[in-house]
Protein backbone atom coordinates (compact mmCIF):
# COMPACT_ATOMS: atom_id res chain seq x y z
CA UNK A 1 0.00 0.00 0.00
CA UNK A 2 1.39 3.38 -0.96
CA UNK A 3 -0.64 5.50 1.40
CA UNK A 4 -2.39 5.41 4.78
CA UNK A 5 -5.30 2.97 4.82
CA UNK A 6 -7.76 5.72 5.53
CA UNK A 7 -7.02 7.31 2.17
CA UNK A 8 -8.47 4.24 0.47
CA UNK A 9 -11.77 4.42 2.36
CA UNK A 10 -14.93 6.19 1.27
CA UNK A 11 -15.49 9.60 2.78
CA UNK A 12 -19.13 8.83 3.54
CA UNK A 13 -18.28 5.60 5.30
CA UNK A 14 -15.57 7.26 7.36
CA UNK A 15 -17.88 10.02 8.51
CA UNK A 16 -20.42 7.63 9.98
CA UNK A 17 -20.19 7.50 13.76
CA UNK A 18 -20.07 4.11 15.45
CA UNK A 19 -23.25 3.36 17.40
CA UNK A 20 -23.27 4.95 20.86
CA UNK A 21 -24.95 1.85 22.23
CA UNK A 22 -22.10 -0.45 21.19
CA UNK A 23 -19.44 1.72 22.77
CA UNK A 24 -21.19 1.53 26.08
CA UNK A 25 -21.82 -2.17 25.96
CA UNK A 26 -18.20 -3.08 25.50
CA UNK A 27 -17.72 -1.63 28.97
CA UNK A 28 -20.69 -3.50 30.41
CA UNK A 29 -19.62 -6.77 28.82
CA UNK A 30 -16.27 -6.65 30.61
CA UNK A 31 -17.94 -6.69 34.05
CA UNK A 32 -19.48 -9.55 35.97
CA UNK A 33 -22.88 -9.73 37.67
CA UNK A 34 -24.34 -6.95 35.55
CA UNK A 35 -28.11 -6.71 35.24
CA UNK A 36 -28.79 -5.34 31.82
CA UNK A 37 -31.73 -3.09 31.10
CA UNK A 38 -29.99 -2.23 27.89
CA UNK A 39 -31.04 -5.08 25.67
CA UNK A 40 -33.28 -4.11 22.77
CA UNK A 41 -34.77 -7.55 22.26
CA UNK A 42 -37.41 -9.78 23.83
CA UNK A 43 -36.44 -12.07 26.72
CA UNK A 44 -38.59 -14.78 25.16
CA UNK A 45 -37.20 -17.45 22.87
CA UNK A 46 -38.95 -17.79 19.49
CA UNK A 47 -42.11 -19.93 20.02
CA UNK A 48 -41.38 -23.58 19.42
CA UNK A 49 -43.90 -24.12 16.61
CA UNK A 50 -41.97 -21.58 14.52
CA UNK A 51 -38.64 -23.21 15.28
CA UNK A 52 -40.06 -26.67 14.62
CA UNK A 53 -41.49 -25.69 11.24
CA UNK A 54 -38.06 -24.43 10.25
CA UNK A 55 -36.29 -27.58 11.45
CA UNK A 56 -38.77 -29.67 9.50
CA UNK A 57 -38.14 -27.65 6.36
CA UNK A 58 -34.42 -28.33 6.66
CA UNK A 59 -35.06 -32.03 7.16
CA UNK A 60 -37.11 -31.98 4.00
CA UNK A 61 -34.20 -30.42 2.18
CA UNK A 62 -35.72 -27.01 1.51
CA UNK A 63 -32.51 -25.10 0.93
CA UNK A 64 -32.90 -23.35 -2.42
CA UNK A 65 -33.34 -19.68 -3.29
CA UNK A 66 -36.83 -18.26 -3.23
CA UNK A 67 -38.33 -15.63 -5.52
CA UNK A 68 -36.61 -12.26 -4.90
CA UNK A 69 -39.41 -10.68 -2.87
CA UNK A 70 -39.85 -13.86 -0.83
CA UNK A 71 -42.13 -16.91 -1.02
CA UNK A 72 -45.50 -15.95 -2.46
CA UNK A 73 -47.16 -17.96 0.32
CA UNK A 74 -45.40 -15.82 2.91
CA UNK A 75 -46.24 -12.57 1.13
CA UNK A 76 -49.88 -13.68 1.05
CA UNK A 77 -49.80 -14.33 4.80
CA UNK A 78 -48.20 -10.92 5.38
CA UNK A 79 -50.92 -9.19 3.35
CA UNK A 80 -53.63 -11.11 5.17
CA UNK A 81 -52.07 -10.10 8.48
CA UNK A 82 -51.76 -6.41 7.52
CA UNK A 83 -55.36 -6.39 6.36
CA UNK A 84 -56.83 -8.19 9.38
CA UNK A 85 -54.80 -6.38 12.01
CA UNK A 86 -54.38 -2.89 10.63
CA UNK A 87 -56.92 -2.62 7.79
CA UNK A 88 -54.34 -1.82 5.12
CA UNK A 89 -54.59 -3.71 1.89
CA UNK A 90 -51.60 -4.71 -0.24
CA UNK A 91 -51.23 -6.98 -3.23
CA UNK A 92 -48.86 -9.86 -2.37
CA UNK A 93 -47.75 -10.11 -5.99
CA UNK A 94 -46.19 -6.66 -6.37
CA UNK A 95 -46.41 -4.67 -3.17
CA UNK A 96 -44.39 -6.62 -0.61
CA UNK A 97 -40.73 -7.56 -0.17
CA UNK A 98 -39.50 -9.90 2.56
CA UNK A 99 -36.15 -8.51 3.73
CA UNK A 100 -33.27 -9.50 5.95
CA UNK A 101 -34.46 -7.63 9.03
CA UNK A 102 -36.55 -4.47 9.07
CA UNK A 103 -33.29 -2.48 8.95
CA UNK A 104 -32.67 -3.69 5.44
CA UNK A 105 -36.16 -2.66 4.44
CA UNK A 106 -35.38 0.86 5.66
CA UNK A 107 -32.08 0.80 3.77
CA UNK A 108 -33.90 -0.21 0.57
CA UNK A 109 -36.44 2.58 1.03
CA UNK A 110 -33.77 5.28 1.35
CA UNK A 111 -31.75 3.96 -1.57
CA UNK A 112 -34.82 3.85 -3.75
CA UNK A 113 -36.03 7.39 -3.10
CA UNK A 114 -32.99 9.57 -2.33
CA UNK A 115 -30.89 11.65 -4.69
CA UNK A 116 -27.60 13.15 -3.56
CA UNK A 117 -28.13 15.75 -0.84
CA UNK A 118 -31.87 15.29 -0.37
CA UNK A 119 -33.01 15.57 3.21
CA UNK A 120 -34.85 13.09 5.38
CA UNK A 121 -36.49 14.23 8.61
CA UNK A 122 -35.85 11.87 11.47
CA UNK A 123 -37.98 12.25 14.56
CA UNK A 124 -35.69 12.02 17.57
CA UNK A 125 -34.94 10.43 19.99
CA UNK A 126 -34.62 7.68 17.40
CA UNK A 127 -33.17 4.25 16.74
CA UNK A 128 -29.46 4.68 16.01
CA UNK A 129 -29.47 3.25 12.47
CA UNK A 130 -31.74 5.73 10.69
CA UNK A 131 -29.28 8.62 10.27
CA UNK A 132 -26.38 6.52 8.98
CA UNK A 133 -28.68 4.70 6.53
CA UNK A 134 -29.77 8.05 5.08
CA UNK A 135 -26.13 9.16 4.74
CA UNK A 136 -25.12 5.89 3.08
CA UNK A 137 -27.87 6.39 0.52
CA UNK A 138 -26.44 9.82 -0.28
CA UNK A 139 -29.07 11.78 1.62
CA UNK A 140 -28.81 14.09 4.57
CA UNK A 141 -30.46 13.17 7.87
CA UNK A 142 -32.17 16.12 9.56
CA UNK A 143 -33.14 15.53 13.18
CA UNK A 144 -36.51 16.75 14.42
CA UNK A 145 -36.28 16.97 18.20
CA UNK A 146 -39.31 16.21 20.31
CA UNK A 147 -39.85 17.40 23.84
CA UNK A 148 -40.45 15.44 27.04
CA UNK A 149 -43.25 17.85 28.05
CA UNK A 150 -45.19 16.45 25.14
CA UNK A 151 -44.27 12.84 25.98
CA UNK A 152 -41.76 12.84 23.10
CA UNK A 153 -44.60 13.03 20.59
CA UNK A 154 -43.69 14.94 17.47
CA UNK A 155 -46.01 17.84 16.57
CA UNK A 156 -46.96 19.15 13.10
CA UNK A 157 -45.26 22.47 14.01
CA UNK A 158 -41.96 20.73 14.78
CA UNK A 159 -42.07 18.97 11.42
CA UNK A 160 -43.04 22.13 9.58
CA UNK A 161 -40.11 24.02 11.13
CA UNK A 162 -37.57 21.48 9.83
CA UNK A 163 -38.80 21.36 6.24
CA UNK A 164 -36.63 22.93 3.51
CA UNK A 165 -36.94 22.76 -0.27
CA UNK A 166 -34.63 19.75 -0.15
CA UNK A 167 -36.80 17.71 2.19
CA UNK A 168 -37.83 14.50 0.49
CA UNK A 169 -39.09 12.20 3.19
CA UNK A 170 -39.77 11.70 6.87
CA UNK A 171 -39.19 8.68 9.05
CA UNK A 172 -41.48 8.03 12.01
CA UNK A 173 -41.27 5.07 14.37
CA UNK A 174 -44.29 4.48 16.58
CA UNK A 175 -44.29 2.81 19.09
CA UNK A 176 -40.87 4.34 19.43
CA UNK A 177 -37.46 3.02 20.31
CA UNK A 178 -36.12 4.43 22.72
CA UNK A 179 -39.03 6.34 24.30
CA UNK A 180 -41.83 3.78 23.94
CA UNK A 181 -44.09 6.63 22.85
CA UNK A 182 -47.02 5.63 20.68
CA UNK A 183 -48.93 8.11 18.52
CA UNK A 184 -52.71 7.88 18.53
CA UNK A 185 -54.86 7.77 15.42
CA UNK A 186 -55.80 11.45 15.80
CA UNK A 187 -52.19 12.49 16.22
CA UNK A 188 -51.23 10.54 13.10
CA UNK A 189 -54.01 12.29 11.18
CA UNK A 190 -52.66 15.71 12.25
CA UNK A 191 -49.12 14.79 11.14
CA UNK A 192 -50.50 13.43 7.88
CA UNK A 193 -51.77 16.88 6.93
CA UNK A 194 -48.28 18.41 7.07
CA UNK A 195 -46.72 15.44 5.30
CA UNK A 196 -49.25 15.73 2.47
CA UNK A 197 -49.04 19.51 2.30
CA UNK A 198 -45.29 19.29 1.61
CA UNK A 199 -45.63 16.20 -0.57
CA UNK A 200 -43.21 14.12 1.53
CA UNK A 201 -42.73 10.38 1.42
CA UNK A 202 -43.30 8.66 4.75
CA UNK A 203 -41.21 5.76 5.97
CA UNK A 204 -43.27 4.32 8.80
CA UNK A 205 -41.32 1.96 11.03
CA UNK A 206 -44.02 -0.17 12.65
CA UNK A 207 -41.80 -2.93 14.03
CA UNK A 208 -43.29 -2.51 17.52
CA UNK A 209 -46.91 -2.59 16.29
CA UNK A 210 -47.70 -5.82 18.17
CA UNK A 211 -46.46 -4.31 21.41
CA UNK A 212 -49.03 -1.61 22.13
CA UNK A 213 -50.69 -1.51 25.52
CA UNK A 214 -53.27 1.15 26.20
CA UNK A 215 -54.70 1.95 22.81
CA UNK A 216 -55.16 -0.03 19.64
CA UNK A 217 -52.29 0.46 17.25
CA UNK A 218 -53.09 2.36 14.06
CA UNK A 219 -50.91 1.93 11.01
CA UNK A 220 -49.86 5.19 9.38
CA UNK A 221 -50.77 3.73 5.99
CA UNK A 222 -54.39 3.45 7.15
CA UNK A 223 -54.70 7.23 7.62
CA UNK A 224 -56.58 9.05 4.83
CA UNK A 225 -54.35 10.00 1.92
CA UNK A 226 -51.22 8.34 3.35
CA UNK A 227 -51.30 4.94 1.63
CA UNK A 228 -50.02 6.29 -1.67
CA UNK A 229 -46.97 7.94 -0.05
CA UNK A 230 -46.10 5.46 2.71
CA UNK A 231 -43.43 2.80 2.77
CA UNK A 232 -44.56 0.60 5.62
CA UNK A 233 -41.83 -1.26 7.50
CA UNK A 234 -42.51 -4.20 9.78
CA UNK A 235 -40.95 -7.50 10.74
CA UNK A 236 -40.94 -10.50 13.01
CA UNK A 237 -38.20 -9.54 15.49
CA UNK A 238 -40.10 -7.85 18.28
CA UNK A 239 -43.68 -9.10 18.27
CA UNK A 240 -42.81 -12.73 17.53
CA UNK A 241 -39.52 -12.78 19.49
CA UNK A 242 -37.50 -13.58 16.35
CA UNK A 243 -34.66 -11.05 16.52
CA UNK A 244 -31.85 -13.38 15.44
CA UNK A 245 -33.80 -14.59 12.42
CA UNK A 246 -33.33 -11.24 10.74
CA UNK A 247 -36.67 -11.26 8.95
CA UNK A 248 -38.52 -8.09 8.12
CA UNK A 249 -40.68 -6.82 5.31
CA UNK A 250 -41.88 -3.70 3.59
CA UNK A 251 -45.15 -2.89 1.92
CA UNK A 252 -45.68 0.09 -0.37
CA UNK A 253 -47.23 1.24 -3.63
CA UNK A 254 -46.12 -1.03 -6.50
CA UNK A 255 -44.15 1.78 -8.19
CA UNK A 256 -41.90 2.05 -5.13
CA UNK A 257 -41.65 -1.69 -4.64
CA UNK A 258 -40.50 -2.42 -8.17
CA UNK A 259 -37.50 -0.09 -7.73
CA UNK A 260 -36.65 -1.42 -4.29
CA UNK A 261 -36.91 -4.94 -5.64
CA UNK A 262 -34.36 -4.10 -8.32
CA UNK A 263 -31.86 -3.03 -5.66
CA UNK A 264 -32.71 -6.05 -3.52
CA UNK A 265 -32.11 -8.45 -6.42
CA UNK A 266 -28.56 -7.28 -6.79
CA UNK A 267 -27.66 -6.91 -3.13
CA UNK A 268 -29.31 -9.81 -1.36
CA UNK A 269 -31.25 -11.99 -3.81
CA UNK A 270 -33.71 -13.21 -1.18
CA UNK A 271 -34.19 -13.84 2.53
CA UNK A 272 -33.19 -17.36 3.71
CA UNK A 273 -35.71 -19.91 2.48
CA UNK A 274 -36.09 -22.02 5.63
CA UNK A 275 -36.57 -18.93 7.79
CA UNK A 276 -39.36 -17.80 5.51
CA UNK A 277 -41.05 -21.15 6.18
CA UNK A 278 -40.80 -20.39 9.90
CA UNK A 279 -42.31 -16.95 9.28
CA UNK A 280 -45.34 -18.50 7.54
CA UNK A 281 -45.92 -20.63 10.64
CA UNK A 282 -45.48 -17.52 12.81
CA UNK A 283 -48.24 -15.64 11.00
CA UNK A 284 -50.58 -18.63 10.93
CA UNK A 285 -50.42 -20.15 14.38
CA UNK A 286 -48.72 -17.94 16.92
CA UNK A 287 -51.17 -15.26 17.98
CA UNK A 288 -51.93 -16.81 21.39
CA UNK A 289 -48.23 -16.66 22.26
CA UNK A 290 -47.86 -13.15 20.86
CA UNK A 291 -50.77 -12.00 23.01
CA UNK A 292 -49.35 -13.68 26.12
CA UNK A 293 -45.99 -11.99 25.52
CA UNK A 294 -47.70 -8.65 25.05
CA UNK A 295 -49.56 -8.97 28.33
CA UNK A 296 -46.42 -9.99 30.12
CA UNK A 297 -44.59 -6.89 28.85
CA UNK A 298 -47.50 -4.72 29.86
CA UNK A 299 -47.40 -5.98 33.47
CA UNK A 300 -43.68 -5.32 33.63
CA UNK A 301 -44.12 -1.87 32.12
CA UNK A 302 -46.65 -0.96 34.78
CA UNK A 303 -44.28 -2.15 37.47
CA UNK A 304 -41.17 -0.38 36.19
CA UNK A 305 -42.91 2.95 35.51
CA UNK A 306 -44.35 3.08 39.01
CA UNK A 307 -41.08 2.00 40.62
CA UNK A 308 -38.95 4.52 38.71
CA UNK A 309 -41.27 7.34 39.70
CA UNK A 310 -41.18 6.15 43.31
CA UNK A 311 -37.40 6.27 43.48
CA UNK A 312 -37.38 9.78 42.06
CA UNK A 313 -36.69 9.27 38.36
CA UNK A 314 -39.56 10.94 36.50
CA UNK A 315 -40.95 8.60 33.90
CA UNK A 316 -43.95 8.94 31.60
CA UNK A 317 -46.00 5.84 30.83
CA UNK A 318 -45.09 4.74 27.31
CA UNK A 319 -47.87 3.31 25.17
CA UNK A 320 -45.80 0.64 23.44
CA UNK A 321 -42.52 -1.21 22.72
CA UNK A 322 -40.57 -2.50 25.74
CA UNK A 323 -38.66 0.60 26.75
CA UNK A 324 -39.13 3.28 29.35
CA UNK A 325 -37.30 6.57 29.11
CA UNK A 326 -36.99 8.13 32.57
CA UNK A 327 -35.46 11.54 33.27
CA UNK A 328 -32.27 11.42 35.31
CA UNK A 329 -31.98 15.19 35.71
CA UNK A 330 -32.76 15.01 39.45
CA UNK A 331 -29.40 13.27 39.98
CA UNK A 332 -27.44 16.22 38.60
CA UNK A 333 -25.68 13.93 36.12
CA UNK A 334 -25.60 13.87 32.34
CA UNK A 335 -27.01 10.80 30.58
CA UNK A 336 -23.60 9.32 29.96
CA UNK A 337 -22.35 10.03 33.48
CA UNK A 338 -25.47 8.48 34.96
CA UNK A 339 -25.17 5.33 32.85
CA UNK A 340 -21.48 4.95 33.53
CA UNK A 341 -21.65 5.63 37.29
CA UNK A 342 -24.68 3.40 37.71
CA UNK A 343 -22.86 0.61 35.94
CA UNK A 344 -19.73 1.03 38.03
CA UNK A 345 -21.45 1.52 41.38
CA UNK A 346 -24.38 -0.87 41.11
CA UNK A 347 -23.77 -2.96 38.01
CA UNK A 348 -26.97 -2.04 36.24
CA UNK A 349 -26.67 -1.28 32.54
CA UNK A 350 -28.93 1.31 30.92
CA UNK A 351 -28.39 3.22 27.69
CA UNK A 352 -27.68 6.96 27.83
CA UNK A 353 -30.49 8.87 26.11
CA UNK A 354 -28.18 11.04 24.02
CA UNK A 355 -27.18 7.92 22.05
CA UNK A 356 -30.56 8.40 20.34
CA UNK A 357 -30.13 12.08 19.50
CA UNK A 358 -29.60 15.33 21.34
CA UNK A 359 -33.14 15.55 22.66
CA UNK A 360 -32.46 12.35 24.60
CA UNK A 361 -29.96 14.12 26.85
CA UNK A 362 -31.09 14.03 30.47
CA UNK A 363 -32.75 10.65 29.94
CA UNK A 364 -31.76 7.00 29.88
CA UNK A 365 -33.37 4.08 28.10
CA UNK A 366 -34.30 1.09 30.22
CA UNK A 367 -35.60 -2.03 28.54
CA UNK A 368 -38.02 -4.05 30.64
CA UNK A 369 -37.76 -7.13 28.45
CA UNK A 370 -36.19 -9.02 31.32
CA UNK A 371 -37.56 -11.21 34.10
CA UNK A 372 -39.50 -9.72 37.03
CA UNK A 373 -36.85 -11.04 39.43
CA UNK A 374 -34.12 -9.17 37.54
CA UNK A 375 -36.25 -6.05 37.26
CA UNK A 376 -36.90 -6.00 41.00
CA UNK A 377 -33.20 -6.38 41.73
CA UNK A 378 -32.27 -3.70 39.19
CA UNK A 379 -34.77 -1.26 40.69
CA UNK A 380 -33.42 -1.93 44.18
CA UNK A 381 -29.92 -1.13 42.98
CA UNK A 382 -31.06 1.98 41.12
CA UNK A 383 -32.82 3.22 44.22
CA UNK A 384 -29.60 2.84 46.20
CA UNK A 385 -27.74 4.74 43.51
CA UNK A 386 -30.25 7.59 43.35
CA UNK A 387 -30.22 7.88 47.18
CA UNK A 388 -26.43 8.11 47.20
CA UNK A 389 -26.58 10.84 44.55
CA UNK A 390 -29.04 12.78 46.71
CA UNK A 391 -26.52 12.71 49.56
CA UNK A 392 -23.82 14.04 47.24
CA UNK A 393 -26.09 16.81 45.97
CA UNK A 394 -27.08 17.87 49.50
CA UNK A 395 -23.45 18.43 50.49
CA UNK B 1 -67.33 -18.10 37.39
CA UNK B 2 -66.91 -14.72 35.76
CA UNK B 3 -63.76 -12.93 36.86
CA UNK B 4 -62.61 -9.40 36.05
CA UNK B 5 -59.63 -8.98 33.76
CA UNK B 6 -57.62 -7.72 36.72
CA UNK B 7 -58.38 -10.91 38.67
CA UNK B 8 -57.31 -13.04 35.72
CA UNK B 9 -54.10 -11.00 35.43
CA UNK B 10 -53.35 -11.63 39.10
CA UNK B 11 -53.88 -15.36 38.62
CA UNK B 12 -51.48 -15.40 35.68
CA UNK B 13 -48.85 -13.49 37.63
CA UNK B 14 -49.15 -15.87 40.59
CA UNK B 15 -49.04 -18.90 38.34
CA UNK B 16 -45.70 -17.67 37.01
CA UNK B 17 -44.23 -16.58 40.36
CA UNK B 18 -46.12 -17.11 43.61
CA UNK B 19 -43.49 -15.31 45.67
CA UNK B 20 -44.02 -11.80 44.32
CA UNK B 21 -45.09 -9.42 47.08
CA UNK B 22 -48.63 -8.02 46.86
CA UNK B 23 -47.24 -4.48 46.43
CA UNK B 24 -45.31 -5.53 43.31
CA UNK B 25 -48.31 -7.34 41.88
CA UNK B 26 -50.36 -4.23 42.57
CA UNK B 27 -48.00 -2.08 40.50
CA UNK B 28 -48.09 -4.62 37.66
CA UNK B 29 -51.87 -4.51 37.40
CA UNK B 30 -52.09 -0.81 38.32
CA UNK B 31 -54.02 -1.39 41.52
CA UNK B 32 -53.23 -1.01 45.22
CA UNK B 33 -51.77 -3.48 47.65
CA UNK B 34 -54.88 -3.96 49.76
CA UNK B 35 -57.10 -4.71 46.77
CA UNK B 36 -54.62 -7.30 45.56
CA UNK B 37 -54.45 -8.95 48.98
CA UNK B 38 -58.23 -9.08 49.17
CA UNK B 39 -58.49 -10.46 45.65
CA UNK B 40 -55.98 -13.23 46.38
CA UNK B 41 -57.81 -14.10 49.59
CA UNK B 42 -61.10 -14.24 47.69
CA UNK B 43 -59.64 -16.45 44.96
CA UNK B 44 -58.26 -18.79 47.62
CA UNK B 45 -61.64 -18.92 49.36
CA UNK B 46 -63.35 -19.67 46.08
CA UNK B 47 -60.92 -22.55 45.55
CA UNK B 48 -59.80 -21.06 42.25
CA UNK B 49 -56.33 -20.87 43.73
CA UNK B 50 -56.01 -24.37 45.13
CA UNK B 51 -52.48 -24.49 46.52
CA UNK B 52 -48.97 -23.00 46.22
CA UNK B 53 -46.77 -23.01 44.07
CA UNK B 54 -49.89 -21.71 42.48
CA UNK B 55 -52.24 -24.42 41.28
CA UNK B 56 -55.21 -22.74 39.65
CA UNK B 57 -58.46 -24.39 38.77
CA UNK B 58 -58.86 -22.58 35.45
CA UNK B 59 -61.95 -24.62 34.61
CA UNK B 60 -63.82 -22.56 37.21
CA UNK B 61 -62.99 -19.30 35.43
CA UNK B 62 -65.29 -18.30 32.60
CA UNK B 63 -63.51 -17.90 29.28
CA UNK B 64 -60.23 -19.30 30.59
CA UNK B 65 -60.86 -23.02 30.79
CA UNK B 66 -58.62 -25.21 28.71
CA UNK B 67 -59.71 -28.19 26.71
CA UNK B 68 -57.61 -31.18 27.62
CA UNK B 69 -57.01 -34.32 25.59
CA UNK B 70 -54.92 -37.44 26.06
CA UNK B 71 -53.35 -38.74 22.90
CA UNK B 72 -52.01 -42.26 22.49
CA UNK B 73 -49.28 -42.35 19.88
CA UNK B 74 -47.67 -45.30 18.17
CA UNK B 75 -44.17 -44.57 16.97
CA UNK B 76 -41.52 -46.45 15.00
CA UNK B 77 -38.39 -46.05 17.09
CA UNK B 78 -35.42 -44.61 15.26
CA UNK B 79 -32.17 -46.52 15.14
CA UNK B 80 -29.64 -45.21 17.64
CA UNK B 81 -31.90 -42.86 19.48
CA UNK B 82 -35.01 -44.99 20.07
CA UNK B 83 -37.98 -42.91 21.13
CA UNK B 84 -36.00 -40.05 22.66
CA UNK B 85 -35.51 -37.87 19.63
CA UNK B 86 -39.15 -37.68 18.58
CA UNK B 87 -40.36 -37.46 22.18
CA UNK B 88 -38.09 -34.51 22.91
CA UNK B 89 -39.31 -32.69 19.83
CA UNK B 90 -42.97 -33.22 20.65
CA UNK B 91 -42.37 -32.25 24.28
CA UNK B 92 -41.31 -28.73 23.31
CA UNK B 93 -44.71 -27.68 21.97
CA UNK B 94 -46.29 -25.47 24.61
CA UNK B 95 -49.66 -27.19 24.09
CA UNK B 96 -48.14 -30.43 25.39
CA UNK B 97 -48.48 -30.47 29.17
CA UNK B 98 -47.11 -33.97 29.77
CA UNK B 99 -45.50 -36.72 27.75
CA UNK B 100 -44.62 -40.25 28.84
CA UNK B 101 -43.16 -43.33 27.20
CA UNK B 102 -45.52 -46.22 28.03
CA UNK B 103 -45.38 -49.98 28.04
CA UNK B 104 -48.27 -51.82 26.37
CA UNK B 105 -50.49 -51.11 23.40
CA UNK B 106 -49.02 -47.76 22.42
CA UNK B 107 -45.72 -45.92 22.89
CA UNK B 108 -46.17 -42.29 23.83
CA UNK B 109 -48.88 -40.84 26.04
CA UNK B 110 -49.37 -37.13 25.48
CA UNK B 111 -51.53 -34.77 27.48
CA UNK B 112 -52.35 -31.69 25.48
CA UNK B 113 -54.13 -28.50 26.49
CA UNK B 114 -55.67 -25.97 24.17
CA UNK B 115 -58.08 -23.07 24.23
CA UNK B 116 -60.34 -24.61 21.62
CA UNK B 117 -61.14 -27.98 20.13
CA UNK B 118 -59.77 -26.65 16.81
CA UNK B 119 -56.42 -25.88 18.36
CA UNK B 120 -56.08 -29.47 19.53
CA UNK B 121 -57.35 -30.85 16.23
CA UNK B 122 -54.82 -28.72 14.37
CA UNK B 123 -52.00 -29.89 16.58
CA UNK B 124 -52.87 -33.53 15.94
CA UNK B 125 -53.47 -33.24 12.21
CA UNK B 126 -50.83 -30.67 11.22
CA UNK B 127 -48.04 -31.38 13.67
CA UNK B 128 -48.19 -34.71 15.40
CA UNK B 129 -49.39 -36.98 12.63
CA UNK B 130 -47.02 -35.45 10.08
CA UNK B 131 -43.93 -36.65 11.97
CA UNK B 132 -42.18 -39.26 9.90
CA UNK B 133 -42.03 -41.85 12.67
CA UNK B 134 -45.57 -41.46 13.97
CA UNK B 135 -47.61 -44.47 12.88
CA UNK B 136 -50.95 -43.66 14.45
CA UNK B 137 -52.66 -41.42 16.98
CA UNK B 138 -55.79 -41.85 19.11
CA UNK B 139 -57.18 -38.75 20.78
CA UNK B 140 -59.32 -38.84 23.92
CA UNK B 141 -60.88 -35.61 25.16
CA UNK B 142 -61.08 -35.12 28.90
CA UNK B 143 -64.58 -34.44 30.18
CA UNK B 144 -64.13 -33.59 33.84
CA UNK B 145 -61.26 -33.27 36.28
CA UNK B 146 -61.74 -34.85 39.73
CA UNK B 147 -58.21 -34.97 41.04
CA UNK B 148 -54.96 -33.50 39.73
CA UNK B 149 -51.46 -33.66 41.22
CA UNK B 150 -52.86 -35.05 44.45
CA UNK B 151 -55.37 -32.24 44.83
CA UNK B 152 -59.07 -33.10 44.70
CA UNK B 153 -60.92 -30.66 42.43
CA UNK B 154 -64.60 -31.61 42.71
CA UNK B 155 -66.68 -32.96 45.53
CA UNK B 156 -63.71 -33.73 47.68
CA UNK B 157 -64.23 -31.13 50.37
CA UNK B 158 -63.27 -33.15 53.37
CA UNK B 159 -64.76 -31.49 56.39
CA UNK B 160 -63.45 -32.04 59.85
CA UNK B 161 -66.18 -34.34 61.09
CA UNK B 162 -64.83 -34.65 64.62
CA UNK B 163 -66.74 -33.13 67.47
CA UNK B 164 -65.46 -29.84 68.81
CA UNK B 165 -64.39 -31.36 72.10
CA UNK B 166 -63.56 -34.98 72.57
CA UNK B 167 -62.00 -36.69 75.51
Amino acid sequence: MKNEYSSYLSQTAKEIQPSGIRKFFDLAASMEGVISLGVGEPDFVTPWNIREATILSLEQGITSYTANPGLLELRQEICKYLKNRFSVQYNPKNQVIVTVGASQAIDLAFRAILNQGEEVLIVEPAFVAYGPLVSLAGGKPVPVSTSPENGFKVTPEQIEAAITEKTKAILICSPNNPTGTMLTKDELAELAKVIQKHDLILISDEIYAELSYDETFTSFAAIDGMYERTILINGFSKGFAMTGWRLGYLAAPAEFVSVMLKIYQYTTMCAPHMLQIGAIEALRNTFNEVEEMRKSYQRRRNYIVQSLNEIGLDCHTPGGAFYVFPSIRSTGLSSEEFAEELLKAEKVAVVPGNAFGESGEGYVRCSYATSMAQLQEALKRMQRFVESRKMVLQK
Amino acid sequence: MKLSSEEIEILKILEEDHKLPAATIASMVMSDEETVQNTIKKLEDQKIIMSYPTLINWSKVEGQSNIVAMIEVKVTPKRGVGFDEIAERIARFPEVSSLYLMSGAYDLSITIEGKTMQQIARFVSEKLSTFEHVVSTTTHFMLKKYKHDGVIFEGGDEKDRRMVVTP
